[in-house]
């Protein structure tokens, strides 16, 4: 232990700082909702619940689904920000409603699914068109070269492209894109952060399919650097520099 | 409205193992993957410290070595025909994981680059040796990312965000496909196949600490339960010791691999006295023992004295940065404390079944004593039992778990499919579904499936963790019968066709109970300790009368009949398991 900690204090500095230490708080939750088997037109719901300030927003979400209203609908899994299911609009901005603590946004909280995808019910929205401009940028290693053993790529070449290989898919980043929301051909910044995960990696062979499908009129230059995807992202990757990278990538029509 | 496919080879699960699985069959024979979460969603993503192999890039190492600590961790119950196979094919599974693409962190020379962890020792127990395999603390991120590109490539046809609720057996006892929900439509749909894979994980939800996804319930175990095929070795489910506090969200095993160290409230390194020789790197069952003991004996910390501190404020912030840094994040966000200059609150949380069903090295399902094939059946990876992992799995032991028996499961199934004709469906084939379904959906008024889930998981977490008795064992097996009554009369609010997860969560609850059941049932039975299951009544292991598999079958009226059958054994004879 850090020899300027004792015990009793550790004790007193961070028990008050964890879920179940400290008293619940009252959240109001106004979320967007919708159901084709209900209305046509979405409308708003607001839920008042008790709830440990240290808790995750999703697990505020369960309280409502569990105990208030088993019709509302999100998806989630991990609950810890790594599986990508959970990105909403919440106070405005996209984010996982796993990595938002309750006492950041109590009392009030307002919840709308993401936009730029049909919302097929409540929070859940049509990922079928963001997984489409994912799978279009060929997201896989190309290299048919024989080899025995492992490939051999240095710690610098590795570090090229570390940023980009954390991404999970949330598309917090692509549904917070203004050309996005107007046009949905837009390939979006998630599926250019995965291609420049592989135009960047030493052991790839094929950069330029990939940056002649970036360079198409859908492609990578219809991005005018709002900054909005990089605010968004969860996993704190760089997605601007990332986007900067391949358009650069593209004018030299080399990574 | 019912919707018929037809397949040869039908996955049902998108992690790890299903999709090395969908990988191997897919070119060979035509194939599909249900899942009930986009695959990328899989907890397979939330693995973190590393992926284990013997290829001696940083220090010497044998597979052989490996095959005896899996062994040895595995408190003698592996299958050690089985754990050979896992350890020599282990270092071609990790060339050609690294050939898909995987970013592993290199060596300064550009190889895999490898770290220590729990439980893996050079030349039979003499030091903790440099084994796993990592990409930061996201290797099983970095695993399932690199499958699922492969199956882009291949274009794998996918059935996202279906729900396997019931497997089909014809008349002749061959698998024949199974039946799953739809959960944009509610509509049903029958997968006729000539083979089926379950690779639907595990089922960690069942206790109120842990580090599963909300989406691990057990489907797999309790669907093929429901149809006759036996659960093995569920006793032993591994509680991780290094869980955030309260949350139980996972600070990896690789944080101590790179040197953490755990203390109780006195600042002592306590892992120095239960285990001298590997200290913090001991197997996750003895140092989630020698927590509870420290916090039973008072030497917790927290109001209520129930947790212990995992210090990593010795080591260079770069290599928290660098090696560890979405478990520095989760620390940060989760319990607002900085990892570099705090010590983080701790306690066990559940973490992986050892148990499932069970299956042969080809990952064919097997039942009975004589391990009988299931024709055209398999299970791979953490719902299944191979075994492997016996009693207590080591860490980086079951991402290498999916990737090589995932591969096994997807060639025989591709071998079975070319040699045999399509089984005809049994009649009535989605009666057993609507039914299930049905009973949920009509009831106007009745108990609510979220109380039900908590209080299940409140008292396996207080009556069959860490530490288990005849008596607590008992009592849960009481509650988990009076929760299985509630359950026949619950009600839910949704009863649309749209995206009913009130629907599917309630199916979920029910599978979790059914893998309680058979948990409780076969712990109460084994009245010995061995690896993950420790009895506070019989501390000792007792070879004479439990070097054994259990298995645990479904009698007609819902209750549990237990059987087991041998150990398969190999060169390595049991001895005092001391680390
Ligand atoms: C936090 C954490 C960290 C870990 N770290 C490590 C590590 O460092 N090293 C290591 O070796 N192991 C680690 N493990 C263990 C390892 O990650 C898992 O055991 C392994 O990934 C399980 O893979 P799987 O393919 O069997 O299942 P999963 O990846 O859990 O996938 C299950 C799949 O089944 C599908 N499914 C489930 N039910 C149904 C249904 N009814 N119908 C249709 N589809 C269904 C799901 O959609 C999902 O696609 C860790 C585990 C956790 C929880
Ligand atoms: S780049 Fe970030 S925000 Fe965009 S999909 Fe990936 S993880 Fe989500
Ligand atoms: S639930 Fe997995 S990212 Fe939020």
């Amino acid at each position: 232990m850090a020899a300027s900690l004792t015990p009793a204090e550790i004790l007193n500095s961070s028990d008050e700082r964890r879920v179940g230490a400290t008293p619940l708080v009252t959240l109001t939750l106004r979320i967007r909702r919708f159901n084709p088997q209900v209305s046509e037109e979405p409308w708003w719901d607001e839920f008042t619940i008790q709830v440990d300030p240290y808790e995750r927003l999703v697990e505020a979400l369960h309280q409502v689904k569990w105990h208030h209203d088993g019709t509302l609908t999100f998806r989630r899994s991990c609950a810890h920000g790594i599986c990508g299911s959970d990105a909403m609009v919440i106070n405005g901005r996209n984010a996982l409603a796993c990595k938002i603590l309750v006492k950041d946004v109590a009392p009030k909280v307002t919840i709308e699914p993401i936009r730029g995808l049909a919302v097929l019910k409540d929070l859940i929205v049509d990922m079928e068109p963001f997984f489409d401009g994912y799978r279009a940028v060929l997201p896989y290693l190309v290299n048919d070269e024989e080899t025995e053993r492992e490939r051999v790529q240095t710690p610098q070449e590795r570090e090229r492209y570390d940023d980009t290989t954390k991404c999970i898919l949330c598309a917090a980043c692509t549904t917070s894109c203004p050309i996005f929301w107007s046009d949905e051909t837009y390939i979006g910044p998630a599926a250019i952060v995965n291609a420049h995960r592989f135009i960047f990696d030493s052991r790839d062979r094929a950069p330029r399919e990939r940056l002649g499908i970036l360079s198409e009129k859908t492609g990578v230059f219809r991005c005018r650097t709002t900054f909005n995807c990089t605010d968004a992202c969860p996993r704190g990757i760089e997605v601007t520099k990332a986007i900067q990278e391949v358009k650069r990538a593209v004018l030299f029509d080399r990574p | 409205m019912t919707i018929t496919h037809t397949y040869d080879a039908v996955i049902v699960g998108a992690g790890g193992a299903g999709l090395r699985a969908a990988i191997e069959a897919s070119g060979r024979v035509d194939t599909a993957v249900i899942s009930k979460l986009y695959p990328t969603r899989s907890h397979t993503g939330a693995a973190q410290g590393g992926v284990c192999a013997a290829l001696g890039n940083v220090e010497e190492d044998y597979p052989e070595w490996h095959a005896f600590d899996t062994v040895k961790g595995g408190d003698y119950l592996v299958d050690q025909p089985a754990a050979q196979i896992l350890t020599e094919e282990a270092v071609d599974a990790i060339y050609e994981l690294e050939r898909m693409g995987l970013p592993f962190n290199r060596t300064p020379e550009g190889l895999i680059d490898q770290r220590r962890f729990g439980g893996h020792t050079a030349n039979h127990g003499e030091r903790a040796v440099k084994r796993a395999c990592y990409a930061a603390d996201r290797t099983g991120h970095m695993i399932l990312q690199t499958l699922y590109q492969q199956c882009v490539k291949r274009d794998v046809r996918f059935f996202n965000e279906f729900y396997c609720l019931d497997l089909l057996l014809a008349d002749d006892g061959r698998t024949a496909g199974v039946v799953a929900y739809e959960l944009a439509t509610g509509e049903l749909h029958v997968f006729r196949a000539k083979s089926v894979l379950f690779a639907t994980g595990g089922y960690g939800r069942m206790f109120r600490v842990s580090s599963n996804a909300h989406a691990l319930t057990g489907d797999g175990l309790s669907v093929t339960f429901r149809r006759g095929i036996p659960l093995e070795d569920m006793e032993f489910f591994q509680f991780h010791p290094t869980g955030l506090y309260r949350l139980g969200v996972l600070l990896s095993e690789g944080a101590r691999g790179e040197g953490a160290v755990i203390r109780n409230r006195d600042g002592e390194r306590f892992m120095e006295r239960y285990a001298p020789t590997i200290k913090d790197l001991a197997p996750r069952d003895v140092v989630s023992r020698s927590i509870y003991q420290e916090i039973k004996e008072g030497r917790g910390l927290g109001p209520r004295g129930d947790y212990v501190l995992l210090d990593l404020t010795h080591l260079d912030p770069r290599v928290l940065e660098e090696k560890l840094p979405d478990i520095t994040e989760f620390a940060r966000v989760y319990l607002q404390v900085e990892p570099t200059t705090e010590p983080v609150p701790i306690q066990p949380t559940a973490h992986y079944a050892m148990g499932g069903i069970p299956t042969d090295v080809h990952a064919r399902v097997v039942t009975g004593s004589e391990e009988t094939p299931v024709p055209g059946l398999y299970a791979a990876g953490e719902c299944a039992c191979v075994s492997v992992h016996g009693a207590n799995r080591l860490g980086t032991n079951s991402l290498l778990d999916i990737v090589v028996f995932g591969r096994r499961g997807g060639d025989d199934m591709a071998r079975h499919c070319e040699e045999t004709d399509l089984p005809a469906l049994p009649v009535e084939a989605t009666t057993q579904t609507l039914d299930l379904l049905d009973g949920i959906l009509t009831r106007q008024t009745g108990d609510n499936v979220a109380d039900i889930r908590a209080e299940l998981q409140d008292s396996m977490f207080d009556l069959a963790f860490v530490v288990r008795s005849e008596e607590s064992l008992a009592k849960m097996g009481e509650l988990v019968g009076s929760l299985r009554e509630r359950y026949d009369r619950i009600a839910i609010t949704d009863k649309g066709t749209v995206y009913n997860t009130d629907l599917m969560e309630a199916v979920e609850v029910g599978f979790l109970l059914d893998c309680a059941a058979t948990l409780v049932a076969a712990a109460a039975a084994r009245d010995e300790s061995r690896g993950a299951h420790y009895r506070e009544d019989h501390p000792l292991r007792d070879d004479a009368n439990w070097l054994k598999h259990s298995l645990a079958y479904r009698n007609d009226d819902g209750s549990i009949r237990l059987d087991s059958k041998p150990v398969q054994m190999g060169p390595y004879v049991p001895m005092e398991r001391k680390y």
